[in-house]
C-alpha cells in the first residue's frame, strides 16, 4: 500500500525544484491501493485467511495505515525507509513477502503520485511468480486465482496458480470507508515496524517541473465552423 | 547496444512500436535489435528498418502471452544489450518492470522524451497524474525505457533489416487466457490519435449519429462522459475520466461536455483540446486549446462537411 498527495492536492516543488513541496499537503491511502486492500479483504471474508498490509515508509506513514486497518486488514508492516523509488519498494517488498509465505499479493495499478506502474511486475520477477497487471476483477476458487484484466483494445479473462501477484485497476470493486468499529479495532492491532535491506541505488531524482500552461483558447464563430477543421488541419496539423 | 521491444498486434507492429525504435535509433551509437514474439505480417520488418532497426529476432515457440514467459523469452535474447526501450502499453507495462529485474537495470516508466545523456542518462517522465514531471538519473549500467505512446516525434533514419530465429521451449504457463474481448474493427480508445467524445448536452442516445459520423470522417474513435455511460446512452467502454478510461490522443474533441475535473482528470493530457459547449461560462473552455460556443446540433453538421472537405 502507498501513501499519496490526496487527489485534490496543488502540485509545487520546493529546494530550487528538486523536491516536492508536502507544506499542508494531505496524505491517503492510493486510491488503488483501496481497491485492492477492499478486494483483499472480500476475497478473505468468502476464502478464511487473514490481510496484511505492507507499506515502505517513514513514521509519517503511520496514521494513513492505521486506516487500511480501520478498513479491516488483520495486521501491518512497515518498512522504515523512505521510498526512494518503486523498485527499491519492490525490492523490500520481495523480502518480507518471501519470508511471510503469502498466498497473494494485491497492489495498485501505480501510485498516484510518481505514476510508475511497476510495483506488481517487479514483484513478479523478484518472487518468480506470475504477475498479472490492470486487474478489473480478481477471484479465488477452487485453489486457483481468477482475474479480468485490461488489455490494450479490450479486456480478458486469466487464471493463475497460487501464489500470485496482482494489480488493481478501476472497477474492481466499490472501496470501503472505516466505520466506527473498525477505527477503535484499528488502534489495538499490530503495526510492525522493521528495517530495510540495503539496496544498491537504481536512479535518482534530479529536477520537477510543472506542465506549461495553456495559452487561452482560441474561439471560433458557431456560423462559420469550417473554420475550425481548418485550423486543426493548418495551425494544429493534427488532422 | 540497444534493443526494443516489438509489441506484435496480430502480426502488425503498431506507433508505439514505431516511436520505440525511434527514441532508440537516436539514443544508440549503432545498432538496434528489436525482439518480437510470433511472426510479424509480410512487410513489417521493413517499418522498424525505415525507423533504424537493423537486426529484427522473431521468438517462436510460445503461444498465449503470459508476463512471465514473455519476459523471460524477452530477456534471454538480450545479449550485449544495455538499454532497452519499450512502449508504455498495457502488453509493455506488464512485460517492463520484469525485463528490468532480469536484465538487473534501472527501469524508468512513463518516459516522455529522449534522455539527455552529456552526464549521466537522464530521462524525463510524467509524474503526479499529469500535473507534473520528474528528471531522474538511471544509474545502473543497464536501463529499461517505458515510452508512453504518442510522446516523441518518430524521425526516419532507414537502414537494412536482418532477421533472425530464435526458438524456445515454453515452459509450463503458471497462467492462462480464459476468454477476451477485444473490440475488433473499431480503433481502440486507448490508441486512438483522434478521440470525438460528447456528454450529456447531446439530449439522448438517438443523436449520436452525427458524433459518430464526425469520429469516422476524421478516422478517429467516439468517447463519452459518465453520466452519458451510467444512462446507458453509450457503452460503459468509452467512458472517460477519473472512474474510466484515461486517454491521451493528439486530438480531444468535447461536445457538450462541460468539463468536470473528475471528466479532465482523464483527457488533459491530450495534446489539442476542442470544445464546443453552449454555455460560454463552461469550465472545459478553460482546458482547450479551440473552441466554439454554439448549439452542437448546429455546429456538428458543418464540422462533418468541413472534415471531410479537408480529407478529400
Ligand atoms: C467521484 C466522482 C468521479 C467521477 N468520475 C467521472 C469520470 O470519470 N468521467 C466523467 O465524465 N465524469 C465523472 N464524474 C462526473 C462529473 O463530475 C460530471 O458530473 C460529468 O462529467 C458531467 O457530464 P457532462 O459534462 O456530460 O454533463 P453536464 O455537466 O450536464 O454538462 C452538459 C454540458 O452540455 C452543454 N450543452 C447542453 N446542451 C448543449 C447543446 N445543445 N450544444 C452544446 N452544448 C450543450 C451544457 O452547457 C453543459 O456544459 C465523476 C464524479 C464524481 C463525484
Ligand atoms: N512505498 C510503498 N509501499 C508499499 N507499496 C507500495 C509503495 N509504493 C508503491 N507500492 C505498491 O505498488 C503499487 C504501484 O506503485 P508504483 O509502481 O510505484 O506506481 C501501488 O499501488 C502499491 O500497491
Amino acid at each position: 500500500m502507498s501513501v499519496v498527495p490526496d487527489t485534490t492536492t496543488k502540485i509545487t516543488f520546493t529546494d530550487n525544484n528538486t523536491k516536492f513541496n508536502t507544506a499542508g499537503v494531505q496524505f491517503i491511502i492510493n486510491p488503488y491501493d483501496e481497491l485492492s486492500l477492499t478486494r483483499a479483504l472480500e476475497i478473505t471474508e468468502k476464502n478464511g485467511g487473514t490481510v496484511t498490509i505492507a507499506t515502505v515508509g517513514l513514521a509519517e506513514a503511520d496514521a494513513v495505515v492505521r486506516k487500511g486497518l480501520a478498513i479491516g486488514a488483520t495486521d501491518a508492516i512497515r518498512i522504515n525507509a523512505e521510498p526512494v523509488d518503486g523498485q527499491f519498494v519492490a525490492e523490500q517488498l520481495a523480502h518480507i513477502i518471501k519470508e511471510g509465505g503469502y498466498d497473494m499479493v494485491l497492489t495498485g495499478r501505480e501510485s498516484i503520485d510518481y505514476n510508475g506502474g511497476q510495483v506488481c511486475g517487479l514483484l513478479g520477477a523478484l518472487l518468480n511468480w506470475p504477475s498479472i497487471n490492470v486487474c478489473t476483477k480478481i477471484d479465488v476458487a477452487d485453489g486457483k486465482a481468477h482475474f479480468e484484466r485490461d488489455i490494450d483494445g479490450g479486456r480478458e479473462s486469466i487464471t493463475a496458480s497460487l501464489p500470485v501477484v496482482a494489480s488493481a485497476q478501476k472497477d474492481l470493486c466499490e472501496p470501503r470507508i472505516p466505520n466506527m468499529k473498525g477505527i477503535m479495532a484499528a488502534r489495538t492491532k499490530p503495526l510492525n515496524v522493521i528495517a530495510p535491506i540495503s539496496v544498491d541505488a537504481f536512479g535518482q531524482y534530479s529536477a520537477f517541473e510543472n506542465p506549461v500552461p495553456k495559452q487561452a483558447v482560441k474561439l471560433f464563430d458557431a456560423q462559420n465552423a469550417a473554420q475550425l477543421i481548418e485550423a486543426l488541419k493548418n495551425e494544429a496539423k493534427v488532422i | 547496444m540497444t534493443g526494443i521491444y516489438a509489441e506484435n498486434s496480430e502480426g502488425i507492429f503498431k506507433k508505439s512500436v514505431l516511436e520505440a525504435a525511434s527514441y532508440a535509433s537516436q539514443i544508440s551509437k549503432g545498432s538496434v535489435t528489436a525482439i518480437c514474439i510470433g511472426q510479424p505480417s509480410e512487410g513489417e520488418a521493413d517499418k522498424l528498418a525505415k525507423y533504424g532497426v537493423n537486426k529484427l529476432i522473431v521468438v517462436e515457440g510460445l503461444h498465449a502471452f503470459d508476463a512471465q514467459n514473455y519476459s523471460n523469452a524477452v530477456t534471454a535474447n538480450l545479449t550485449d544489450i544495455h538499454t532497452f526501450v519499450i512502449a508504455n502499453t498495457y502488453e509493455g507495462k506488464s512485460l517492463g518492470p520484469r525485463i528490468a529485474v532480469l536484465m538487473a537495470a534501472s527501469l524508468a516508466t512513463n518516459v516522455v522524451d529522449l534522455p539527455n545523456t552529456i552526464d549521466g542518462f537522464t530521462v524525463k517522465r510524467g509524474v503526479f497524474s499529469g500535473k507534473g514531471f520528474a528528471y531522474v538519473n538511471l544509474s545502473r549500467e543497464n536501463k529499461v525505457i517505458a515510452l508512453t505512446p504518442n510522446s516523441i516525434e518518430l524521425k526516419e533514419n532507414p537502414v537494412t533489416i536482418s532477421i533472425e530465429k530464435s526458438v524456445v521451449n515454453e515452459s509450463e504457463n503458471l497462467t492462462q487466457i480464459t476468454g477476451s474481448n477485444k473490440a475488433t474493427g473499431k480503433i481502440p480508445l486507448t490508441e486512438a490519435e483522434i478521440v470525438v467524445s460528447a456528454g450529456r448536452g447531446m439530449k439522448g442516445p438517438e443523436n449520436w449519429g452525427m458524433v459518430e459520423e464526425l469520429a469516422s470522417v476524421l478516422g478517429g474513435a467516439t468517447a463519452c462522459s459518465k453520466p452519458v455511460a451510467d444512462m446507458d446512452w453509450r457503452p460503459h467502454g468509452e467512458h472517460v475520466g477519473q472512474t474510466g478510461i484515461t486517454i491521451k490522443p493528439n486530438l480531444y474533441i468535447a461536445i457538450g461536455i462541460s468539463g468536470a475535473i473528475q471528466h479532465l482528470a482523464g483527457v488533459s493530457s491530450s495534446k489539442v483540446i476542442v470544445v464546443i459547449n453552449k454555455d460560454p461560462e463552461a469550465p472545459f473552455f478553460k482546458a482547450a486549446d479551440y473552441g466554439i460556443v454554439g448549439d452542437a446540433f448546429e455546429i456538428l453538421p458543418q464540422l462533418i462537411a468541413a472534415a471531410k472537405a479537408a480529407k478529400n
